[in-house]
């Protein structure tokens, strides 16, 4: 159990342990130029939410990569190889069926599947590797925390600076947030 | 006044027209589309729609339980015509749903920014139509309960199916189809769920919207993996959809009946696909955006867009009649130019001289720019080429099978009281699926259309 120092106070105090502090911003504008202004700053556990995708946001806040895409290739090649070689062993080696005379290996045949299981596995690769990286489902998150939060999914803008960022400090991230046109900063308990 | 009764002639219309009320913001495009699935009182003419949709689709269920005791000899399928208008449903159904797959992949990759607001619901309109038409061949089967032999298993026959029929291809294609369009609305609809979450005001609804949502929470992290496998999904389902509607069109061109042989066949069912897809989602769309006043979201831009795309894909499939009849001709093939023959002057012929009104005919109204604005002719016009292109698949499937090589096989075709009840019960399960839909998830993409709100642009 951890125990969180309040800057400006002379003794311990008990308060719930910190997962970061969180400004609210009116627009999407505001919002991506205190991401750039605090990532510029150094931070780097940093973290936007918008009630839709907002592509300079996450170059704001440093992250431009993505390793869905080799996912979803190593998925669609997998199943496109899984899909092919199916039929071959199944037409060619356990069950093979003299159909009109065609070779066993009739692999202009097999490609309407083989393309169907690289569609199939790919598209799998997409949905399931995005949850993953995301960590989702995760029904719980410090972030829900916050007062208003609900308006993420509506039309408020949120930028969070977490606690275990290098250069955390408390007082000096509030008032940083403070000072980037945020209608409101808030701690965030976890 | 409603724009539907503005005579289109303010402002050039085209490019520049808006997609979406310029007046909306973040929260108003919020607040409006969440509160037809959360506040807005369930209309009586909702739950009289719903209990005509679900009335038919009970005799959906009554036409496949009879079928399922007596046999496949309820339909009015017997040889020569062994695939009746059981096949010609499934193709047709299947052929609906993908202007929805048209709609949300091909035009985000093309960037049409207009298919925003209807996205949603088009793909909804995919995968209630895709429902319908996998039952058919499943209940074709003869033995339904024996389906599942259609998939590679270990069973302890020793046997494996036969990978080199189309049909086998067809199994494929059909449920890849079904599983990633359903994974494409599913993933689309994640976002939406938690906007829903946080706005619902009971809490059964808030468990279930909140249990759909994942733990969505908008992190910028977040959207940009979901921004690329949204982007990956719409390039896997693009080609997905044209090889879908072309294994179908195998199921005929791989088979040697004049009529079914042809070469041009997979382009030509594409299109036509398509054709009679957005014809089902302007059906659909014109009275939904009136009764739910959704006029600011689906503007008279998105009608005249559906309606481009209309007559573009008929013009394809016009031209796919013209070749056939050509290539009949050109063959010097006497079954195939009797093909042609049978179709224009057989006993079937007056579906055929239909099927030319409906397709070929009828949309070439859409040139004009005043029926194009006029909701009414664009709906009856939507209607007719709905029958059409079920006409074009009775014409494909029923008058090729029942006159072939030999005169000695030749036969007729009338379908039952049980094969209308399938079709009409199906219609009724569609629309069931579409009620629910409406009343229970959000019928437009909310997070798609922040993005496309002028105060969503970031200014630097």
């Amino acid at each position: 159990m951890s125990e969180h120092l309040v800057p400006g106070h002379h003794h311990h105090r008990h308060v719930p342990p910190l997962y970061g502090v969180m400004a609210e911003f009116e627009n999407p504008t505001d919002l991506v130029a205190a991401a750039r202004r605090v990532y510029s700053l150094g931070y780097r556990r940093i973290n936007g939410y918008s009630p839709y995708p907002i592509e300079e946001l996450s170059e704001a806040i440093g992250f431009t990569h993505t390793s869905l895409p080799l996912i979803v290739f190593i998925g669609g090649v997998l199943g496109g190889l899984a899909g092919f070689f199916m039929q071959y062993w199944i037409e060619v080696i356990d069950y093979p069926l003299n159909v009109g005379g065609k070779p066993y290996n009739s692999w202009p045949a097999f490609i309407p599947i083989t393309f169907e299981m690289t569609v199939l596995c790919a598209a799998f690769s997409a949905v399931l590797g995005m949850l993953v990286l995301n960590k989702l489902p995760q029904p719980y998150h410090p972030v829900f925390n916050v007062p208003n939060f609900a308006m993420a999914t509506r039309d408020r803008f949120f930028l969070a600076v977490e606690a275990n960022d290098p250069k955390f400090n408390h007082a000096e991230v509030i008032d940083l947030l403070k000072s980037l046109n945020a209608l409101e900063v808030n701690d965030v308990e976890v | 006044m409603d724009e539907a009764q503005k005579p289109y002639t303010e402002g050039p219309m085209h490019s520049t027209a808006p997609v979406i009320d310029p007046g909306l913001t973040f929260a108003s495009v919020t607040d409006k589309i969440s509160s037809i699935v959360l506040k807005r009182k369930t209309s009586l003419a909702w739950f009289f729609g719903f209990a005509i949709s679900f009335a038919l689709f009970q005799l959906m269920l009554l036409a496949m339980t009879n079928l399922l005791f007596v046999g496949i000899g309820l339909w009015g399928v017997n040889v020569p015509v062994a695939w009746g208008i059981d096949i010609l449903n499934f193709v047709w159904w299947i052929g609906i749903g993908h202007a929805g797959t048209l709609i949300s992949a091909i035009l985000l990759l093309l960037r049409q920014r207009w298919r925003t607001s209807i996205n949603r619901f088009a793909e909804a309109m995919t995968l209630f139509a895709v429902a319908q038409a996998g039952m058919y061949p499943i209940f074709h089967l003869g033995r339904p309960w024996l389906m599942y032999w259609l998939f590679p298993y270990p069973n302890t026959m020793g046997i494996w199916p036969q990978f080199r029929s189309p049909l086998m291809w067809d199994v494929f294609a059909v449920s890849t189809y079904a599983t990633v369009s359903a994974m494409f609305w599913f993933v689309g609809l994640i976002p939406d769920f938690a906007t829903l979450r946080d706005r619902a005001r009971s809490k059964p609804f808030q468990i279930l919207y909140g249990m759909l949502a994942m733990g969505w929470r908008g992190s910028a992290r977040h959207w940009h993996r979901y921004e690329m496998a949204y982007l990956l999904l719409a390039g896997l389902a693009t080609p997905l959809v044209l090889s879908v509607h072309t294994i179908v069109s195998f199921d005929f061109a791989v088979g040697i009946i004049p009529g079914w042989h042809a070469t041009i066949f997979p382009p030509y069912f594409v299109a036509g696909a398509i054709y009679a897809g957005f014809a089902m989602v302007l059906l659909l769309t014109i009275p939904l955006r009136r009764f739910y006043g959704l006029e600011g979201f689906i503007t008279m831009r998105h009608m005249h867009n559906m309606a481009k795309v209309m007559l573009a894909t008929g013009l394809i499939v016009g031209y796919g009649y013209i070749m056939e009849a050509f290539f009949g001709w050109y063959s010097g093939n006497k079954y195939e130019r009797f093909m042609i023959w049978n179709r224009m002057h057989g006993p079937y012929h007056l579906y055929y001289w239909a099927l030319i009104l409906c397709n070929i005919i009828t949309p070439q109204f859409l040139w004009i720019k005043k029926v194009r604005s006029n909701l009414l002719w664009l709906w009856i016009i939507s209607f007719i080429v709905s029958i059409g292109m079920w006409l074009e698949r009775f014409v494909i499937v029923v008058t090729s099978l029942h006159r072939d090589y030999l005169p000695s096989s030749w036969g007729m075709y009338q379908p039952t009281v049980w094969d209308w009840s399938m079709f009409i019960g199906t219609i009724g399960f569609f629309f069931t699926l579409l009620f629910l839909f409406i009343r229970f998830l959000p019928m437009i993409s909310i997070f798609e259309m922040r993005t496309i709100l002028p105060e969503a642009e970031v200014e630097e």
